[in-house]
């Protein structure tokens, strides 16, 4: 007997659906074992924290309030992990985008009369992250400098940044040595529909299909496709492989930069510690769960976003560390990658037959 | 001891980690395997070294648990990109993402029922420098042996590893497998067996540079204790264009860097602390930027030609 495994001519359908929802149970068993080492009962745990996520309209809306960003980096690092491009810079551009959407309703509330202000701190936020996402873009696509480092530094340098605002000159008077700065006006603030979730929700789904079709059914779509295959190919068929490059990137900085232009304008009305929370660094297991789909990015970020409120919940409820939520969020990559051979290839037990030195070649 | 010593002594003491981890990184990657788990791997070395110090007392056992848990997480990395043809890239992610989080878990549950099961604002045994007294008063000199046992071990690795890669038959098999597979399989050597040794010995070099930070640079455990620290050895990699050698020169680079940020700090300059934090994030991009070009320019290739890919005989 012996174990091969055979290159698949397309990948698996079904594989590719049953993957995730596999991978996310091996997580659950995971999990489970973790919590009996600790001596917490595995049920009780996952009980809770379901009614937690999702078992009350405060707990949904709390997990509609941390899906949304989510949703939105996930769809910016699928773009540009499609790409082979490995932006891990998620968090800086979320981090930058909104600094950009408090800088404008701070301070430029005179040039945007009314709800104009929303409009244009969304847009600031936009280019921030599309601009800060630029520079490491470049850099790849004229020196080939790695991607990877230049994305994860620039994490650290915005929100380092960050924090010198709202420590420094932002800094609110009034604000009795709280770090962050004033409250703007109400005209820049994004309406809610449940609780603290805001519209965000909506625009995130609808991006999502947007992307969906742009990838499928565009020119554009298709040129990001077959660079994404190997730009080689791409260079043959005359595709300017650099610029879309560029261009792509900067279109998923964009989404991460209005990311956290949501956080700033839907949530905390002003600029204040939280809002680097890692949502750029979970946007990747999004992506990689979603398989790169944009259509698959809202229903994993509600899913994560659910593993991240239940985890609180757990905290409160049964004492465990809230990072068990982000445990669980790192366990379910791990099974994730392992299954992805299952999509290219497939497993065969081949008995040797005998005086045939090769196995037979299969019969497709 | 004047400034001079005492700025060098500083220097070593934070490059320490970074060389340990850089020279791991270095013989992962000649292998053909990318880890970019190298900052999860640090912060599980660092938090296991810390909590095994704490609770047996001897530095040996917390290095030998650190050692541990290093090739444990770089086997499951190995794991998955050589025998499960993982995407090298998205796997170190998640190794990354998974240390960060279990690491800032285990350091709420591993401690004593005293500290509400807390790691953070213990004290446990440090590794202290071996110098002997007189040799510390000795200047410039005294800097490079007021060191601790991990220092040392830099001292020796560093050109240990050198000659291992260039100068010894396996070494020429490890740099083969990264470069060229196919071949290295033609010629008979195993090359999912050396991935496997190379990418397990890589992670547990780059926990010892995690203990370091837990017992000695900055002793105790604290959420994210590396800040970064993982994501500078990969550039320091490719810094040092994967020769051991060099790795030296990066990771002293680094540890000036902190040094200088932290007299700076502390002489009380007016240019905010934010912006001095920034130092070390932007001097990597610099860096890597004109080591990417100079690369370029001198036509010079450092990267392994099989970094990254996964090798599969059926699929010639």
């Amino acid at each position: 007997m012996k174990f091969v495994f055979e290159k698949r001519k397309s990948t698996s359908v079904p594989a590719l659906i049953l993957v995730p929802l596999i991978s996310f149970a091996v997580s659950l068993v995971l999990t489970a074992l973790l919590l009996a080492i600790f001596g917490a009962d595995p049920f009780k745990t996952y009980a809770a924290m379901a009614v937690g996520a999702f078992g009350t309209s405060h707990g949904f809306a709390e997990t509609l309030v941390k899906a949304i960003p989510l949703m939105m980096t996930g769809l910016g690092v699928a773009i540009a992990f499609r790409l082979k491009f490995w932006n891990i810079g998620a968090e800086g551009q979320l981090t930058l985008g909104g600094v950009a959407a408090a800088g404008v309703a701070l301070f430029m509330e005179r040039y945007f009369p009314g709800r104009s202000l929303l409009f244009a701190a969304l847009f600031g936020g936009l280019l921030a992250g599309a601009l800060w996402a630029g520079i490491p873009a470049i850099l790849k696509t004229t020196l080939k400098v790695d991607e990877t480092l230049v994305t994860l530094m620039m994490n650290y340098i915005a929100i380092l940044y960050s924090e010198f605002l709202y420590y420094g000159p932002w800094r609110d008077p009034k604000g009795y040595g709280f770090p962050g700065s004033r409250m703007f006006s109400a005209n820049a603030w994004l309406p809610r529909i449940m609780g603290r979730a805001h519209v965000g929700i909506w625009v995130g789904i609808a991006l999502a299909i947007i992307l969906w079709l742009v990838l499928k059914r565009t020119r554009w779509g298709f040129e990001l496709q077959i660079i994404g295959a190997s730009q080689k190919a791409a260079r043959y068929q005359g595709i300017a492989v650099e610029r879309n490059i560029i261009l792509a990137v900067m279109l998923s900085g964009a989404l991460c930069g209005l990311a956290g232009a949501f956080e700033i304008t839907g949530i905390s009305h002003r600029l204040q510690q939280g809002l680097s929370i890692g949502y750029g660094y979970t946007a990747i297991i999004v992506a990689w769960m979603s398989q790169l789909n944009p259509l698959a990015v809202p229903f994993v970020a509600i899913a994560l976003a659910g593993l991240s409120v239940g985890g609180d919940q757990v905290q409160m409820v049964m004492g465990l560390p809230a990072a068990m939520g982000v445990v669980m969020q790192g366990l379910i990559l791990f099974p994730m990658l392992a299954g992805s051979l299952f999509t290219e290839y497939r497993f065969l037990v081949v008995k040797p037959e005998p005086r045939a030195a090769c196995p037979e070649p299969s019969q497709e | 001891m004047d400034f001079l010593t005492s700025i060098l002594t500083i220097t070593i003491r934070a490059g320490t980690s970074l060389t340990i981890a850089t020279i791991g990184e270095i013989l992962t990657e000649r292998s053909g395997i990318l880890n970019l788990g190298v900052e999860g791997i640090m912060l599980m070395g660092a938090l296991s070294a810390f909590t095994a110090v704490f609770y047996s007392h001897s530095i040996a056992i917390g290095l030998l648990v650190a050692i541990g848990v290093g090739g444990l997480l770089a086997l499951l990395h190995a794991f998955l990109t050589t025998t499960m043809r993982a995407n090298q890239v998205v796997s170190g992610l998640s190794i990354t993402l998974f240390g960060t989080g279990f690491s800032s878990f285990l350091g709420q549950r591993l401690g004593p029922v005293a500290n509400n099961f807390r790691l953070v604002g213990l004290r446990a045994e440090r590794i202290v420098p071996l110098a002997p007294e007189w040799v510390k008063q000795i200047p410039i000199i005294s800097a490079f042996f007021n060191q601790d046992i991990i220092t040392y071990l830099v001292y020796i690795l560093l050109p240990l590893a050198w000659f291992f890669l260039y100068k010894t038959r396996p070494g020429l098999w490890l740099r083969s497998v990264g470069e060229d597979p196919q071949t290295a399989d033609a010629m008979g050597i195993d090359v999912t067996k050396t991935r496997y040794l190379y990418t397990i010995l890589g992670g547990m070099m780059i926990a010892l540079g995690g203990a370091h930070l837990s017992l000695s640079y900055t002793p105790g455990w604290s959420e994210n204790i590396t800040g970064g620290r993982g994501w500078i050895v990969i550039a320091l990699v490719i810094f040092s264009m994967w020769n051991p050698a060099r790795a030296v020169w990066g990771a002293l680079l680094f540890g000036g860097i902190n040094a200088v940020q932290f007299r700076l700090q502390a002489s009380g300059t007016s240019i905010p602390a934010n912006f001095l934090n920034m130092m070390p994030y932007i001097g990597t991009i610099i860096v890597l930027v004109v080591m990417t070009w100079w690369e370029a320019l001198s036509k010079k290739v450092g990267a392994p030609a099989a970094l990254g890919t996964s090798y599969m005989r059926e699929d010639k």
